[in-house]
Protein backbone atom coordinates (compact mmCIF):
# COMPACT_ATOMS: atom_id res chain seq x y z
CA UNK A 1 0.00 0.00 0.00
CA UNK A 2 3.02 2.93 0.67
CA UNK A 3 6.05 3.16 -0.50
CA UNK A 4 9.52 2.94 0.91
CA UNK A 5 10.22 5.93 2.89
CA UNK A 6 12.03 9.02 1.07
CA UNK A 7 14.13 11.63 2.52
CA UNK A 8 11.74 14.55 1.85
CA UNK A 9 11.65 18.35 3.07
CA UNK A 10 8.32 19.06 4.81
CA UNK A 11 7.81 21.48 1.41
CA UNK A 12 8.33 18.48 -0.77
CA UNK A 13 5.91 16.21 1.37
CA UNK A 14 3.04 18.46 0.59
CA UNK A 15 3.76 19.26 -2.98
CA UNK A 16 4.36 15.40 -3.46
CA UNK A 17 0.57 15.45 -1.41
CA UNK A 18 -0.76 18.20 -3.97
CA UNK A 19 0.94 16.08 -6.99
CA UNK A 20 -1.53 13.50 -6.24
CA UNK A 21 -4.60 15.25 -4.95
CA UNK A 22 -3.85 17.03 -8.61
CA UNK A 23 -6.66 20.18 -7.77
CA UNK A 24 -8.22 21.56 -10.38
CA UNK A 25 -6.94 25.00 -9.74
CA UNK A 26 -4.06 26.17 -8.15
CA UNK A 27 -4.10 30.34 -7.43
CA UNK A 28 -0.53 31.06 -6.11
CA UNK A 29 1.77 33.33 -4.88
CA UNK A 30 5.58 32.70 -3.62
CA UNK A 31 6.79 33.53 -0.02
CA UNK A 32 8.81 32.09 2.16
CA UNK A 33 9.00 29.49 3.81
CA UNK A 34 5.79 27.91 1.86
CA UNK A 35 7.80 28.45 -1.62
CA UNK A 36 8.61 24.81 -1.79
CA UNK A 37 5.84 23.83 -1.88
CA UNK A 38 4.42 25.99 -5.06
CA UNK A 39 7.30 25.30 -6.64
CA UNK A 40 7.67 21.76 -6.17
CA UNK A 41 3.91 21.61 -7.40
CA UNK A 42 4.51 23.75 -10.35
CA UNK A 43 7.40 21.57 -11.42
CA UNK A 44 5.30 18.38 -11.46
CA UNK A 45 2.92 20.43 -13.69
CA UNK A 46 5.62 21.26 -15.48
CA UNK A 47 6.77 17.48 -15.88
CA UNK A 48 3.10 16.61 -17.28
CA UNK A 49 2.84 14.56 -13.52
CA UNK A 50 0.16 16.80 -12.33
CA UNK A 51 -2.56 18.94 -14.79
CA UNK A 52 -3.69 21.36 -12.12
CA UNK A 53 -4.53 24.98 -13.61
CA UNK A 54 -1.68 27.27 -12.25
CA UNK A 55 -2.76 31.13 -11.60
CA UNK A 56 -0.24 33.33 -11.15
CA UNK A 57 -1.99 36.50 -9.47
CA UNK A 58 -0.58 39.50 -8.22
CA UNK A 59 -0.89 39.14 -4.75
CA UNK A 60 -2.28 36.80 -1.27
CA UNK A 61 -5.32 38.84 -1.59
CA UNK A 62 -5.53 37.64 -5.16
CA UNK A 63 -4.62 33.96 -4.23
CA UNK A 64 -7.47 33.85 -2.00
CA UNK A 65 -9.88 35.71 -4.18
CA UNK A 66 -9.14 33.37 -7.03
CA UNK A 67 -9.10 30.40 -5.14
CA UNK A 68 -13.14 31.11 -3.56
CA UNK A 69 -13.84 31.65 -7.17
CA UNK A 70 -12.64 28.67 -8.62
CA UNK A 71 -13.95 25.90 -5.80
CA UNK A 72 -17.22 27.79 -6.12
CA UNK A 73 -17.19 27.14 -9.57
CA UNK A 74 -16.94 23.54 -8.76
CA UNK A 75 -12.95 23.15 -9.25
CA UNK A 76 -11.04 21.87 -6.66
CA UNK A 77 -8.82 24.34 -5.36
CA UNK A 78 -5.42 24.48 -3.10
CA UNK A 79 -3.02 27.12 -2.34
CA UNK A 80 0.24 28.05 0.07
CA UNK A 81 1.09 30.95 1.88
CA UNK A 82 3.02 32.00 4.90
CA UNK A 83 3.33 35.34 7.82
CA UNK A 84 2.73 38.54 5.86
CA UNK A 85 1.03 36.51 2.81
CA UNK A 86 -1.59 35.46 5.10
CA UNK A 87 -2.13 38.54 6.84
CA UNK A 88 -2.65 40.37 3.30
CA UNK A 89 -5.49 37.24 2.92
CA UNK A 90 -6.70 37.29 6.26
CA UNK A 91 -9.98 39.41 4.52
CA UNK A 92 -10.37 37.10 2.24
CA UNK A 93 -9.77 33.96 4.39
CA UNK A 94 -13.07 35.54 6.20
CA UNK A 95 -15.07 35.46 3.09
CA UNK A 96 -13.91 31.99 1.87
CA UNK A 97 -15.12 31.14 5.55
CA UNK A 98 -18.34 32.79 5.32
CA UNK A 99 -19.33 31.81 1.55
CA UNK A 100 -18.38 27.95 2.81
CA UNK A 101 -15.17 27.49 -0.30
CA UNK A 102 -13.64 24.35 0.83
CA UNK A 103 -10.37 25.59 -0.41
CA UNK A 104 -7.13 23.60 1.18
CA UNK A 105 -4.18 25.83 2.05
CA UNK A 106 -0.68 25.15 3.12
CA UNK A 107 0.72 27.26 5.71
CA UNK A 108 4.51 27.65 6.22
CA UNK A 109 4.07 28.96 9.62
CA UNK A 110 6.43 31.92 9.79
CA UNK A 111 6.52 35.01 12.55
CA UNK A 112 4.69 38.48 11.09
CA UNK A 113 6.52 41.17 10.33
CA UNK A 114 7.68 43.87 12.54
CA UNK A 115 11.09 43.65 13.06
CA UNK A 116 10.70 41.35 9.88
CA UNK A 117 12.16 37.99 10.07
CA UNK A 118 11.36 34.53 7.97
CA UNK A 119 11.72 32.20 10.79
CA UNK A 120 8.85 30.31 12.32
CA UNK A 121 6.24 31.13 15.09
CA UNK A 122 2.53 30.75 14.99
CA UNK A 123 1.55 34.75 14.83
CA UNK A 124 0.34 34.35 11.43
CA UNK A 125 -2.05 32.09 12.25
CA UNK A 126 -3.19 33.28 14.89
CA UNK A 127 -3.94 36.26 12.89
CA UNK A 128 -6.84 34.20 11.24
CA UNK A 129 -8.07 32.31 14.00
CA UNK A 130 -11.28 33.81 14.03
CA UNK A 131 -11.98 33.53 10.30
CA UNK A 132 -13.77 30.57 10.37
CA UNK A 133 -11.05 28.46 8.72
CA UNK A 134 -9.97 25.21 10.17
CA UNK A 135 -6.43 24.97 10.86
CA UNK A 136 -4.38 21.15 11.66
CA UNK A 137 -1.09 21.24 12.49
CA UNK A 138 1.30 18.98 11.61
CA UNK A 139 4.13 17.78 14.05
CA UNK A 140 6.32 16.55 11.51
CA UNK A 141 6.92 16.39 7.37
CA UNK A 142 5.26 13.01 7.43
CA UNK A 143 2.08 14.39 9.22
CA UNK A 144 2.48 17.58 6.84
CA UNK A 145 1.98 15.07 4.33
CA UNK A 146 -0.72 13.02 5.70
CA UNK A 147 -3.24 16.00 7.17
CA UNK A 148 -2.81 17.53 3.35
CA UNK A 149 -4.16 14.35 1.90
CA UNK A 150 -6.92 14.85 4.47
CA UNK A 151 -7.56 18.23 4.00
CA UNK A 152 -9.84 17.99 1.01
CA UNK A 153 -11.93 15.52 2.30
CA UNK A 154 -12.61 17.14 5.46
CA UNK A 155 -13.12 20.39 3.59
CA UNK A 156 -15.28 19.16 0.98
CA UNK A 157 -17.44 17.29 3.51
CA UNK A 158 -21.04 18.72 3.42
CA UNK A 159 -21.33 18.70 6.65
CA UNK A 160 -18.61 21.39 6.64
CA UNK A 161 -17.35 23.41 3.78
CA UNK A 162 -14.87 25.41 5.28
CA UNK A 163 -11.29 26.27 4.22
CA UNK A 164 -9.00 23.70 5.68
CA UNK A 165 -5.19 25.01 6.70
CA UNK A 166 -2.89 22.81 6.70
CA UNK A 167 0.06 24.82 9.43
CA UNK A 168 3.37 23.03 9.36
CA UNK A 169 6.28 25.44 11.20
CA UNK A 170 8.67 27.07 8.85
CA UNK A 171 11.86 26.20 7.91
CA UNK A 172 11.99 23.61 11.32
CA UNK A 173 9.10 21.12 8.80
CA UNK A 174 9.00 23.19 5.67
CA UNK A 175 13.12 23.09 5.18
CA UNK A 176 14.11 20.06 7.26
CA UNK A 177 14.38 17.08 5.41
CA UNK A 178 13.15 13.69 6.67
CA UNK A 179 12.13 10.00 6.15
CA UNK A 180 8.51 9.99 5.04
CA UNK A 181 6.29 7.49 3.61
CA UNK A 182 4.14 8.23 0.28
CA UNK A 183 0.83 6.38 -0.12
CA UNK A 184 0.83 4.64 -3.67
CA UNK A 185 -0.87 7.36 -5.93
CA UNK A 186 -3.58 5.56 -7.03
CA UNK A 187 -4.44 4.98 -3.13
CA UNK A 188 -3.95 8.42 -2.51
CA UNK A 189 -6.23 9.29 -5.51
CA UNK A 190 -9.33 7.11 -4.40
CA UNK A 191 -9.17 8.04 -0.73
CA UNK A 192 -9.26 12.08 -2.00
CA UNK A 193 -11.81 10.85 -4.47
CA UNK A 194 -13.81 13.49 -6.99
CA UNK A 195 -14.69 17.21 -6.04
CA UNK A 196 -18.27 17.43 -5.36
CA UNK A 197 -19.96 21.04 -3.90
CA UNK A 198 -23.93 21.13 -3.61
CA UNK A 199 -24.06 24.72 -5.07
CA UNK A 200 -21.86 25.12 -8.10
CA UNK A 201 -21.95 27.83 -9.89
CA UNK A 202 -21.18 27.07 -12.87
CA UNK A 203 -24.44 24.64 -12.55
CA UNK A 204 -26.69 26.42 -14.94
CA UNK A 205 -29.97 24.06 -14.23
CA UNK A 206 -29.34 25.35 -10.71
CA UNK A 207 -28.10 29.05 -11.14
CA UNK A 208 -27.75 30.54 -7.56
CA UNK A 209 -26.51 33.52 -6.06
CA UNK A 210 -23.22 33.54 -3.88
CA UNK A 211 -22.23 36.04 -1.26
CA UNK A 212 -25.06 38.89 -0.72
CA UNK A 213 -25.29 41.56 1.29
CA UNK A 214 -26.72 40.07 4.33
CA UNK A 215 -28.06 43.02 7.05
CA UNK A 216 -28.57 42.45 10.58
CA UNK A 217 -31.60 40.50 9.92
CA UNK A 218 -29.52 37.86 8.56
CA UNK A 219 -26.07 37.80 9.52
CA UNK A 220 -26.08 36.89 12.83
CA UNK A 221 -27.77 33.40 11.32
CA UNK A 222 -25.18 32.87 8.71
CA UNK A 223 -22.09 33.40 11.28
CA UNK A 224 -23.92 31.00 13.16
CA UNK A 225 -23.63 28.50 10.44
CA UNK A 226 -20.32 28.98 10.11
CA UNK A 227 -20.19 27.66 13.96
CA UNK A 228 -22.68 24.55 13.42
CA UNK A 229 -20.21 24.08 10.22
CA UNK A 230 -16.83 23.73 12.65
CA UNK A 231 -18.48 21.85 15.19
CA UNK A 232 -19.40 19.21 12.92
CA UNK A 233 -15.39 19.02 11.46
CA UNK A 234 -14.90 17.36 14.73
CA UNK A 235 -16.66 14.32 14.13
CA UNK A 236 -15.63 14.41 10.07
CA UNK A 237 -12.06 14.58 10.93
CA UNK A 238 -12.12 11.41 13.29
CA UNK A 239 -13.76 9.35 10.37
CA UNK A 240 -11.67 10.98 8.16
CA UNK A 241 -8.84 10.05 9.91
CA UNK A 242 -10.14 6.76 10.87
CA UNK A 243 -10.39 6.25 6.95
CA UNK A 244 -6.57 7.51 6.41
CA UNK A 245 -5.46 4.74 9.06
CA UNK A 246 -6.81 2.14 7.43
CA UNK A 247 -4.76 3.15 4.23
CA UNK A 248 -1.87 4.03 5.95
CA UNK A 249 -1.68 2.35 9.41
CA UNK A 250 -0.98 6.20 10.99
CA UNK A 251 -4.02 7.19 12.91
CA UNK A 252 -4.41 11.34 13.91
CA UNK A 253 -7.08 12.75 16.10
CA UNK A 254 -7.91 16.31 16.93
CA UNK A 255 -6.00 16.04 20.46
CA UNK A 256 -3.27 14.03 21.13
CA UNK A 257 -2.19 12.67 24.45
CA UNK A 258 1.36 11.09 25.09
CA UNK A 259 2.10 9.68 28.11
CA UNK A 260 -1.10 11.41 29.83
CA UNK A 261 -2.17 8.41 31.83
CA UNK A 262 -0.93 9.39 35.74
CA UNK A 263 0.46 12.01 35.10
CA UNK A 264 0.97 14.75 37.26
CA UNK A 265 2.11 17.68 34.57
CA UNK A 266 1.02 18.27 31.38
CA UNK A 267 2.66 20.71 28.95
CA UNK A 268 -0.19 21.29 25.82
CA UNK A 269 1.64 22.82 22.22
CA UNK A 270 0.94 22.72 19.16
CA UNK A 271 3.56 21.42 16.14
CA UNK A 272 6.99 20.52 15.60
CA UNK A 273 7.75 21.49 19.42
CA UNK A 274 5.54 18.38 20.05
CA UNK A 275 8.37 16.06 19.01
CA UNK A 276 10.68 17.84 21.13
CA UNK A 277 8.84 17.46 24.07
CA UNK A 278 8.04 13.85 23.42
CA UNK A 279 11.90 13.22 24.16
CA UNK A 280 12.07 15.46 27.19
CA UNK A 281 8.60 13.24 28.93
CA UNK A 282 10.53 10.15 28.00
CA UNK A 283 13.34 11.03 29.68
CA UNK A 284 11.80 12.78 32.26
CA UNK A 285 9.47 9.17 32.66
CA UNK A 286 12.44 7.34 32.66
CA UNK A 287 13.87 9.39 36.00
CA UNK A 288 10.68 8.72 37.80
CA UNK A 289 8.82 11.92 36.61
CA UNK A 290 5.16 11.53 36.15
CA UNK A 291 4.89 13.86 33.03
CA UNK A 292 3.38 14.21 29.89
CA UNK A 293 2.02 15.54 26.90
CA UNK A 294 -1.11 16.86 24.68
CA UNK A 295 -0.26 17.82 21.76
CA UNK A 296 -3.32 19.90 19.58
CA UNK A 297 -3.43 18.29 16.17
CA UNK A 298 -6.66 20.57 15.64
CA UNK A 299 -6.21 24.34 16.88
CA UNK A 300 -9.29 25.41 14.86
CA UNK A 301 -12.30 23.64 15.51
CA UNK A 302 -10.47 23.84 19.27
CA UNK A 303 -11.40 20.59 20.54
CA UNK A 304 -12.75 22.02 23.84
CA UNK A 305 -14.29 18.95 25.31
CA UNK A 306 -11.77 16.57 24.68
CA UNK A 307 -9.32 18.95 26.05
CA UNK A 308 -10.64 18.75 28.82
CA UNK A 309 -11.31 14.99 29.71
CA UNK A 310 -7.90 14.63 28.90
CA UNK A 311 -6.28 17.04 31.21
CA UNK A 312 -9.05 17.75 34.23
CA UNK A 313 -7.46 15.56 36.49
CA UNK A 314 -3.79 16.36 35.67
CA UNK A 315 -2.65 18.66 38.89
CA UNK A 316 -0.49 21.44 36.94
CA UNK A 317 -0.75 22.19 32.97
CA UNK A 318 1.74 24.10 31.30
CA UNK A 319 0.89 26.03 27.82
CA UNK A 320 3.42 26.88 25.45
CA UNK A 321 2.59 29.45 23.16
CA UNK A 322 4.67 30.55 20.06
CA UNK A 323 2.67 33.59 19.74
CA UNK A 324 1.55 36.67 22.26
CA UNK A 325 -1.11 38.67 22.33
CA UNK A 326 0.19 42.22 23.61
CA UNK A 327 -2.11 43.11 26.77
CA UNK A 328 -4.15 39.87 26.73
CA UNK A 329 -3.58 36.00 27.38
CA UNK A 330 -1.44 34.55 24.83
CA UNK A 331 -3.95 32.72 22.22
CA UNK A 332 -3.14 28.90 22.92
CA UNK A 333 -3.02 29.39 27.06
CA UNK A 334 -6.64 31.32 26.61
CA UNK A 335 -8.10 28.92 24.75
CA UNK A 336 -7.21 26.11 27.46
CA UNK A 337 -7.87 28.18 30.18
CA UNK A 338 -11.83 28.62 28.41
CA UNK A 339 -11.56 24.77 28.26
CA UNK A 340 -10.47 23.77 31.85
CA UNK A 341 -12.79 26.63 33.49
CA UNK A 342 -14.12 24.84 36.93
CA UNK A 343 -11.90 22.57 37.33
CA UNK A 344 -8.46 22.37 40.11
CA UNK A 345 -6.08 22.66 37.50
CA UNK A 346 -3.42 24.69 37.74
CA UNK A 347 -2.61 26.66 34.50
CA UNK A 348 0.42 27.92 33.62
CA UNK A 349 1.30 30.12 30.66
CA UNK A 350 4.68 29.79 28.70
CA UNK A 351 5.90 31.87 25.35
CA UNK A 352 8.25 30.63 23.48
CA UNK A 353 10.21 30.67 20.35
CA UNK A 354 8.87 33.98 18.53
CA UNK A 355 10.95 34.68 15.58
CA UNK A 356 12.29 31.34 15.30
CA UNK A 357 13.73 31.31 18.27
CA UNK A 358 15.06 27.57 18.92
CA UNK A 359 13.68 25.79 22.20
CA UNK A 360 16.39 23.00 23.31
CA UNK A 361 15.47 19.53 25.31
CA UNK A 362 17.18 21.53 28.71
CA UNK A 363 14.24 24.47 28.35
CA UNK A 364 11.53 21.92 28.65
CA UNK A 365 12.88 20.47 31.34
CA UNK A 366 12.97 23.47 33.23
CA UNK A 367 8.97 23.90 32.67
CA UNK A 368 8.50 20.49 33.98
CA UNK A 369 10.70 21.11 37.16
CA UNK A 370 9.37 24.14 37.82
CA UNK A 371 12.35 26.18 36.90
CA UNK A 372 11.65 28.35 34.10
CA UNK A 373 10.35 31.94 33.53
CA UNK A 374 7.47 32.61 31.64
CA UNK A 375 8.91 33.90 28.67
CA UNK A 376 11.75 30.70 27.69
CA UNK A 377 14.66 31.80 26.18
CA UNK A 378 14.04 35.27 26.43
CA UNK A 379 17.61 37.32 26.80
CA UNK A 380 17.12 40.01 29.77
CA UNK A 381 14.80 40.46 32.55
CA UNK A 382 11.11 40.19 31.64
CA UNK A 383 8.66 42.94 31.68
CA UNK A 384 6.70 42.97 35.15
CA UNK A 385 3.65 41.31 34.85
CA UNK B 1 22.23 9.66 18.26
CA UNK B 2 24.91 11.40 16.07
CA UNK B 3 25.29 15.11 14.98
CA UNK B 4 27.18 16.48 12.45
CA UNK B 5 27.83 20.12 11.23
CA UNK B 6 28.66 21.20 7.78
CA UNK B 7 30.18 24.69 7.03
CA UNK B 8 30.40 26.09 3.66
CA UNK B 9 29.91 28.82 1.60
CA UNK B 10 26.30 29.16 0.23
CA UNK B 11 26.47 27.17 -3.17
CA UNK B 12 29.37 24.48 -2.22
CA UNK B 13 27.35 21.86 -1.67
CA UNK B 14 27.13 21.68 2.22
CA UNK B 15 23.14 21.11 1.98
CA UNK B 16 23.72 18.59 -0.76
CA UNK B 17 25.87 16.58 1.25
CA UNK B 18 23.94 16.98 4.61
CA UNK B 19 21.06 15.18 3.05
CA UNK B 20 23.13 12.78 0.72
CA UNK B 21 24.83 11.35 3.94
CA UNK B 22 21.10 10.95 5.71
CA UNK B 23 19.92 9.47 2.50
CA UNK B 24 22.59 7.02 2.70
CA UNK B 25 22.27 6.13 6.59
CA UNK B 26 17.98 6.03 5.70
CA UNK B 27 19.02 3.37 3.56
CA UNK B 28 20.72 1.61 6.27
CA UNK B 29 17.78 1.49 8.12
CA UNK B 30 18.59 4.49 10.52
CA UNK B 31 16.03 6.96 11.55
CA UNK B 32 17.58 10.59 10.00
CA UNK B 33 17.12 14.37 9.79
CA UNK B 34 18.85 17.09 7.47
CA UNK B 35 18.39 21.00 7.74
CA UNK B 36 20.31 23.93 6.81
CA UNK B 37 20.54 26.82 8.59
CA UNK B 38 19.15 29.81 6.75
CA UNK B 39 19.87 33.46 6.98
CA UNK B 40 20.66 35.87 4.85
CA UNK B 41 20.43 33.96 1.10
CA UNK B 42 23.40 35.46 -1.23
CA UNK B 43 25.88 32.57 -2.60
CA UNK B 44 29.31 32.74 -0.49
CA UNK B 45 27.94 33.76 2.41
CA UNK B 46 29.09 31.08 5.45
CA UNK B 47 26.59 28.65 5.76
CA UNK B 48 25.67 25.96 7.98
CA UNK B 49 23.76 22.52 7.57
CA UNK B 50 23.04 19.70 9.97
CA UNK B 51 22.11 16.10 9.85
CA UNK B 52 21.20 13.86 12.33
CA UNK B 53 21.34 10.38 12.94
CA UNK B 54 20.07 7.78 15.03
CA UNK B 55 18.59 4.13 16.01
CA UNK B 56 15.35 5.24 16.98
CA UNK B 57 12.86 7.39 15.19
CA UNK B 58 13.92 11.14 15.26
CA UNK B 59 11.42 13.36 17.08
CA UNK B 60 13.16 16.61 17.99
CA UNK B 61 12.86 19.28 16.15
CA UNK B 62 15.67 21.78 17.76
CA UNK B 63 18.85 22.67 16.78
CA UNK B 64 22.21 21.06 16.60
CA UNK B 65 24.27 22.77 19.38
CA UNK B 66 26.88 19.92 20.50
CA UNK B 67 27.97 18.38 16.85
CA UNK B 68 29.76 14.85 17.28
CA UNK B 69 31.52 15.65 14.08
CA UNK B 70 31.99 19.09 12.20
CA UNK B 71 32.92 19.22 8.34
CA UNK B 72 34.34 22.27 7.10
CA UNK B 73 33.69 22.78 2.93
CA UNK B 74 36.07 26.11 2.71
CA UNK B 75 38.77 26.19 4.87
CA UNK B 76 38.59 29.71 4.48
CA UNK B 77 36.27 30.09 6.79
CA UNK B 78 38.31 29.55 9.54
CA UNK B 79 39.28 33.20 9.88
CA UNK B 80 35.93 34.06 9.92
CA UNK B 81 33.80 31.16 11.76
CA UNK B 82 33.89 29.24 14.94
CA UNK B 83 33.71 26.01 13.32
CA UNK B 84 34.50 24.06 16.85
CA UNK B 85 31.72 26.03 18.62
CA UNK B 86 29.90 23.58 20.70
CA UNK B 87 31.76 20.39 19.42
CA UNK B 88 31.45 17.47 21.82
CA UNK B 89 34.21 16.80 23.87
CA UNK B 90 35.40 14.15 22.06
CA UNK B 91 34.55 15.41 18.74
CA UNK B 92 36.29 15.43 15.82
CA UNK B 93 36.85 17.85 12.86
CA UNK B 94 37.09 16.72 9.07
CA UNK B 95 38.83 19.67 7.40
CA UNK B 96 39.29 20.48 3.46
CA UNK B 97 42.86 20.96 4.01
CA UNK B 98 46.65 19.37 3.53
CA UNK B 99 47.28 19.58 7.44
CA UNK B 100 45.70 20.82 10.19
CA UNK B 101 46.45 24.63 11.58
CA UNK B 102 47.42 25.65 14.63
CA UNK B 103 44.20 27.45 15.72
CA UNK B 104 42.72 23.74 15.84
CA UNK B 105 45.73 22.44 17.89
CA UNK B 106 44.20 19.78 20.69
CA UNK B 107 41.47 18.46 18.62
CA UNK B 108 40.98 15.38 17.06
CA UNK B 109 40.86 17.19 13.22
CA UNK B 110 40.90 14.60 10.13
CA UNK B 111 42.58 16.31 7.03
CA UNK B 112 41.18 15.52 3.40
CA UNK B 113 42.64 17.77 0.68
CA UNK B 114 39.37 17.84 -0.70
CA UNK B 115 40.24 20.15 -3.28
CA UNK B 116 42.79 18.88 -4.69
CA UNK B 117 41.16 15.44 -4.80
CA UNK B 118 38.09 16.67 -6.29
CA UNK B 119 40.66 18.32 -9.36
CA UNK B 120 37.94 19.74 -12.22
CA UNK B 121 35.14 18.32 -10.92
CA UNK B 122 34.83 20.47 -8.00
CA UNK B 123 32.84 17.62 -5.90
CA UNK B 124 33.99 18.93 -2.84
CA UNK B 125 31.29 18.09 -0.85
CA UNK B 126 31.15 14.18 -2.40
CA UNK B 127 35.28 13.84 -1.63
CA UNK B 128 34.25 14.82 2.22
CA UNK B 129 31.02 12.89 2.34
CA UNK B 130 33.28 9.98 1.35
CA UNK B 131 35.81 10.76 3.64
CA UNK B 132 33.10 11.25 6.40
CA UNK B 133 31.68 7.50 5.68
CA UNK B 134 35.28 6.60 6.73
CA UNK B 135 35.65 8.42 9.82
CA UNK B 136 32.27 7.36 10.90
CA UNK B 137 32.92 3.77 9.37
CA UNK B 138 30.54 3.75 7.53
CA UNK B 139 30.25 1.64 4.22
CA UNK B 140 31.33 3.81 1.41
CA UNK B 141 28.70 2.16 -1.39
CA UNK B 142 25.77 2.93 0.95
CA UNK B 143 27.01 6.46 0.63
CA UNK B 144 27.36 6.53 -3.43
CA UNK B 145 24.29 4.51 -4.43
CA UNK B 146 22.80 7.71 -2.49
CA UNK B 147 24.76 10.27 -3.91
CA UNK B 148 23.73 8.76 -7.51
CA UNK B 149 20.20 8.82 -6.30
CA UNK B 150 20.34 12.15 -5.37
CA UNK B 151 22.89 13.98 -8.18
CA UNK B 152 22.75 11.04 -10.64
CA UNK B 153 20.12 12.65 -12.59
CA UNK B 154 22.60 15.81 -13.94
CA UNK B 155 26.12 14.08 -13.63
CA UNK B 156 27.73 10.63 -14.65
CA UNK B 157 27.34 8.00 -12.38
CA UNK B 158 31.28 7.22 -12.63
CA UNK B 159 32.57 10.73 -12.07
CA UNK B 160 30.04 10.84 -8.37
CA UNK B 161 31.32 7.57 -7.21
CA UNK B 162 35.18 8.06 -7.88
CA UNK B 163 34.78 11.71 -6.00
CA UNK B 164 32.84 9.62 -3.60
CA UNK B 165 35.64 6.75 -3.46
CA UNK B 166 38.77 8.96 -3.01
CA UNK B 167 37.49 10.60 0.10
CA UNK B 168 37.09 7.71 1.72
CA UNK B 169 39.52 5.99 0.65
CA UNK B 170 41.95 9.06 2.08
CA UNK B 171 40.32 8.32 5.64
CA UNK B 172 40.07 4.58 5.49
Amino acid sequence: MATEARILTGGQAVAEAMRQIDPDVVPMYPITPQTPIIQGFATFVAQGRAHGELVDVESEHSAMSAAIGAALAGARTITATSSQGLALMAEVVYIAASMRAPVVMAVGNRALSGPINIHCDHSDSMLVRDSGAIQLFAENAQEAYDLMLIAPRLAEHPDVLLPVLICQDGFTITHSAEPVVLLEDDVAREFVGEYRIPNSLLDVRYPTTQGPFAMPDYYFELRHQQLAAMQAALPVFEQMASEFYALSGRRYHSVEPYALDGADHAIVCLGSTGGTVKDVVDELRAEGEAVGLLELRSFRPLPRHDVRTALDSIRTVSVLDRADSPGGAPPLFAELAAALHGTEVDLRSFVYGLGGRDLHPEQIRAVFTEDSGAYIGLRGAPCPA
Amino acid sequence: MKEIRWHARAGQGAKTASQLYATARLHEGQSVQAFPEYGPERRGAPLRAYTRIDDKPIRRHDAIMHPDVVVVLEPSLLHEVDVTEGLAPDGIVLLNADTAPASLAGLDVRCVPAARIAGDSKFVNLVLVGALAAVLHDPVDAVADAAIELLGGKVAHDEIRTAVEKGYACLS
